[in-house]
Parts: C-alpha cells; sequence; structure tokens
C-alpha cells in the first residue's frame, strides 16, 4: 500500500527561540531549522513499514518554504520513495495545511497517511486530525504502537490515563508520539542517492486550494520571567524555606 | 453568546479539567451549556449540572459515543455547535483528539491551549513550548478554542441547578472501535490536578529508585512526575511525563529531582507557583528557573527531606 507522510520544517528543537522587540513574532533569522522531531518519527514509521512488506511506496510532502525541501531530501535520505512540496511563502495555519495536504491526498490516494502530533513552534496538535475530518477518514492520533493488518490499522494510543488501542479501518490517518520509535539516522550514501529522487513542486493554486484564514496573531511576546531564586545549602534550610518563607508545606 | 463546552468525563465522573474550562468559559461571558457525550453518562449529566454557572447540560447518551471516539463525537459537536458562539473544551488527550475534527467539519480555525481570554474574540496562547506567548483573534463565526486547565483557576463544583436536556442524535460512522485500554493505577493526587509535585529525572538512574520520590510524595500528599528521560529509560509508564509533549501542571509547590531542565521539560512546569530542584550538578539549567535550588546528591538529599518534611 502506498503511505503518504506529512513534514515539517520547524527551528531545530534545541534553539532557545527569541521573541521581536516589535512584537511581531520570533526572530528565525540566521536560526538553525530541522526536521520537526514528531515528523521524523512519522517518516521512519513509514519506513519501517516498508521493510516489513507492508507499505510499497512512501510519499512524504511538505508545505512551506522552497528552503523545505532540505527536509523533504531529508527524508528521502531516511528511506521515502519520492516527494511532493506544496509551496508557500506565507505562514499558514493548521486547516489551511489540512486542505492542502487533503488535495495531495485525493491526487495521490494513499492508504495511510502519516503526521506526527504536533509541530513544535506552533504547538497547535490540530493538522491530522483537521485532515481526517475533511478526508472523512477514522483517525489514531497520539500513536505509540501501529499495526496494519488486512483492511484495517490497529493504533495504540498514549492517553491521559495510561493507554487505549482502537482499530481503524483504511484508509486511515495516523499522528506519532514519542515513544512510536527511534528515529534513524541518514547515512551518507543515502543522503547522496536521495539527491537523484522525484521532488515534485506544487503551489496552493494549482491544488484549487484557498488559504485564507480565521484566525490573526495580534502580538507575541516573551512569557513573563521568573524572579532569580537562591542556593540553599542543606536539606534542612530548604525544608525550613518551603514551611516559612514560601509556605507551601 | 452562547458557549457549549464538552465534558471530559471518566468512569462516571466529570474530571476536574472541565471545572477549569467552564472558568474559561465564564471569562468569554453569556450562557453556558455543557455537553456530556457517552454511554451510560446518566450521573455524569447530573453532576454537570450542579456546576456553578452552568445554564444547561446536553446529554448524548449512546453506545457510539462510549471511549469518546472522534469519528463519532466530533460530527455530533460539529451539528450542536451551530446556534453556538462559541466551542470549547479542556486540552486533554481527548479534547485535543476530538476538536480540531470539529473545528475542520465546520471549516473554521481552532485556538489551541489559551491560557487567558483577553476578549469574546481574542486570546492567549504559549508557542515554542512555552517561550513565546501570542495573542490570537479569531473572526470565526463558530470559535473553536481548546482549554489548559492550568491557566485558569477551577470554578465550583456545586451550587449550579442546571437543567437537563437529553440529545437523541446518534453519529456512528463506523470507521473505528474500541480495542483495549490499559489504564496505569494509581492512588496518589492526579498528576494534572495536584497542588504538590515530585518529578524524577535521568538522574533517578532507574526504576526502582522512584521509591524514594514515592516515599516523600505519600508525606506530602503529591503527584509524581517524571522527565521524558525518565520515560524513555523505562523508569516509569509515559503518563507521568511532563513537559511540552506531555502533562502541563502548574502546582503550589514543584520539586525536579535529577531532572536537568531542557526547554521542553520546562514547558510543562515553569508556571508552578514555587520550583525547587534538586541536583548535583550546579550547572544544570534546571536552577535558572529554581526559586529554591538544592546542590546534592539527591540519594542522600531525598530521604533526608522526606524525615524533614
Amino acid at each position: 500500500m502506498k503511505v503518504l507522510v506529512a513534514i515539517k520544517r520547524v527551528v531545530d528543537y534545541n534553539v532557545k527561540v527569541r521573541v521581536k522587540a516589535d512584537n511581531s513574532g520570533v526572530d528565525l533569522a540566521n536560526v538553525k531549522m530541522s526536521m520537526n522531531p514528531f515528523c521524523e518519527i512519522a517518516v521512519e514509521e513509514a519506513v519501517r513499514l516498508k521493510e516489513k512488506g507492508v507499505a510499497t511506496e512512501i510519499v512524504v510532502v511538505s508545505i512551506g518554504p522552497t528552503t523545505a525541501q532540505e527536509q523533504l531530501r531529508t527524508a528521502l535520505a531516511l528511506g521515502a520513495d519520492r516527494a511532493i512540496l506544496v509551496e508557500s511563502a506565507e505562514e499558514l495555519t493548521s486547516l489551511a495545511v489540512a486542505k492542502l495536504l487533503k488535495a495531495v491526498v485525493d491526487k495521490e490516494q494513499p492508504q495511510l497517511v502519516i503526521l506526527g502530533k504536533q509541530a513544535i513552534d506552533s504547538d497547535n496538535n490540530q493538522t491530522g486530525q483537521m485532515l481526517a475530518a475533511l478526508s472523512g477518514y477514522a483517525q489514531g492520533t497520539f500513536a505509540s504502537k501501529v499495526e496494519v493488518s488486512g483492511d484495517s490499522v490497529n493504533v495504540t494510543r498514549e492517553i491521559d490515563a495510561g493507554a487505549q488501542t482502537v482499530s481503524l479501518k483504511l484508509p486511515a490517518i495516523v499522528t506519532t508520539d514519542l515513544r512510536l520509535n527511534e528515529p534513524r539516522y541518514a547515512s551518507l550514501p543515502n543522503i547522496m542517492k536521495a539527491k537523484k529522487k522525484p521532488l515534485e513542486v506544487l503551489t496552493p493554486d494549482a491544488l484549487g486550494v484557498s488559504t485564507s484564514s480565521t484566525n490573526k496573531t495580534l502580538k507575541v511576546e516573551a512569557p513573563a520571567a521568573r524572579s532569580a531564586g537562591i542556593k540553599v545549602k542543606s536539606v534542612a534550610e530548604l525544608v525550613e524555606k518551603l514551611k516559612n518563607e514560601a509556605k507551601v508545606i | 453568546m452562547t458557549i457549549l463546552v464538552l465534558a471530559e468525563h471518566e468512569n462516571g465522573a466529570i474530571a476536574p479539567a472541565t471545572l477549569n474550562t467552564v472558568a474559561a468559559a465564564t471569562k468569554i461571558g453569556g450562557d453556558i451549556h455543557v455537553l456530556v457525550a457517552g454511554q451510560n453518562v446518566g450521573a455524569v449529566g447530573e453532576a454537570a449540572a450542579k456546576i456553578a454557572g452552568v445554564a444547561k447540560v446536553l446529554v448524548a447518551d449512546n453506545a457510539a459515543y462510549a471511549h469518546q471516539l472522534p469519528e463519532n463525537v466530533a460530527p455530533l459537536l460539529a451539528e450542536l455547535a451551530c446556534g453556538y458562539s462559541h466551542v470549547l473544551a479542556a486540552a486533554t488527550s481527548n479534547g485535543k483528539n476530538i476538536l480540531p475534527r470539529v473545528a475542520a467539519q465546520l471549516d473554521v480555525d481552532q485556538i489551541s491551549e489559551i491560557i487567558s481570554v483577553e476578549s469574546a474574540d481574542t486570546f492567549k496562547r504559549p508557542i515554542y513550548a512555552g517561550n513565546a506567548i501570542a495573542t490570537v483573534q479569531s473572526s470565526a463565526a463558530i470559535k473553536v478554542i481548546t482549554v489548559r486547565a492550568t491557566g485558569f483557576d477551577a470554578g465550583a463544583a456545586e451550587g449550579g441547578s442546571a437543567a437537563i436536556e437529553v440529545v437523541s442524535a446518534a453519529h456512528d460512522a463506523g470507521k473505528s472501535s474500541f480495542v483495549n485500554e490499559e489504564l496505569a493505577k494509581s492512588d496518589r493526587p492526579e498528576l494534572t490536578a495536584a497542588k504538590i509535585v515530585v518529578s524524577g529525572g535521568r538522574g533517578m538512574q532507574n526504576g526502582d529508585n522512584f521509591k524514594h520520590l514515592y516515599a516523600l510524595a505519600d508525606k506530602l500528599g503529591a503527584a509524581v512526575g517524571a522527565s521524558r528521560a525518565a520515560v524513555d529509560a523505562g523508569f516509569v509508564p509515559n503518563d507521568m511525563q511532563v513537559g511540552q509533549t506531555g502533562k502541563i501542571v502548574a502546582p503550589q509547590l514543584y520539586i525536579a529531582v535529577g531532572i536537568s531542565g531542557a526547554i521542553q521539560h520546562l514547558a510543562g512546569m515553569k508556571d508552578s507557583k514555587v520550583i525547587v530542584a534538586i541536583n548535583k550538578d550546579e550547572e544544570a539549567p534546571i536552577f535558572q528557573v529554581a526559586d529554591y535550588g538544592l546542590v546534592a546528591d539527591l540519594f542522600e538529599a531525598i530521604p533526608e527531606l522526606e524525615k524533614l518534611v
């Protein structure tokens, strides 16, 4: 079966971002960008499905600026067969991205679509669910285990109280949680080979999708800073402070 | 304005996060209706009717809504949403699972994990693991929002006397089914609602050593959390994870033991009132957010702390 994996180019998870002085957003100039960590897990799961003989083709798609081709090449180096970039310079909301992905789903007709559970920049946790709604597919969010059998997939999900397993009819949408797998690294020969794999570039217009939004970001501020704390010398001093100064125990 | 709140419930009881969500709805203003969807949820509906500030409770009791499968609950919520100005749910695993599906069906953008209400159409929410706070305005006819529980003080669970209305609509998409559930059992307070949280990280070295934290937590009446490192290493189950991708907590007191303080962990606990860090590495980033830091070997400090509190 064909598996579609959606990936996003985001600020590297180790970077501590700074808010711009004019409060228009965070400063992303000259900051290291990477594939969103949850998307890496999604690519890895697709590659493992292919290694198990479940998946026959892996198509990786990204929606974003021209530079997102770097992340698509990374995914190709990790084992994806071909890539699609839906090029859009503006920042899109999850709904706009879901609509664009729906157009790609209609075109590619995958049996399984794997996304990360959330992007570490916007922290929305919406796109997979929205794509499922627009496609009319079942959704297995926050997946820690994915087992395809016949025309259905069993997804074990991380929920607040533990784990839950649901059975979904294919085609279906799965979003990955951290513990689904340990993503592999791309080897140098595979990085070279990935340069020759096909990468198709599309536009929202070509897909006939409007990316207008009902949300507007008015400003972005730095969070309130915590006042500096103190170091205590002993456990006894700590307990004394907690009891008499902070009064929390 | 009328606001529809999706009730969070488990094992026949209203979950505490529902009260925080109702509190957020109160800040928006207008009548508040609560939807209880599930199977055999009569008692939950009655409990929801007692929540202070709730004007009406809608009860959708149907086998299709058991286990809150989003394929079935989202169409119900989308159908009911017409006529409401806002649809709110707690940013729990359930709320996060269902609400974006509702928003897409209504063709509106969703606002996730709000931490404050500026006005009926403007909200604040953290982005970039809590390193920036965005103020977002929605022009959608129906505003679909998830609420971060720690951003709002829980309203009163008693004092209301809302009318209960039965919703007969049954949506069964037939695309998904529940297989099983493995719930972690704990006698300690629930992590996201606890007044004191004691968390362990990689420095705990193994799962067995968490017994020191459990002993301390039991003496303090605290919940026990963990960093991703501790979960990934298999010391404790993942539902104990505090952080950007785990649970968000804001207790009165957060004690971080053997946790370095990565950005992703801080995202889940830096709104705690008082933070205590116990770590043998005095350069650990956790000390930058800690109100009280103790540079010490946790295996000596924790038993001593347990004795003294």
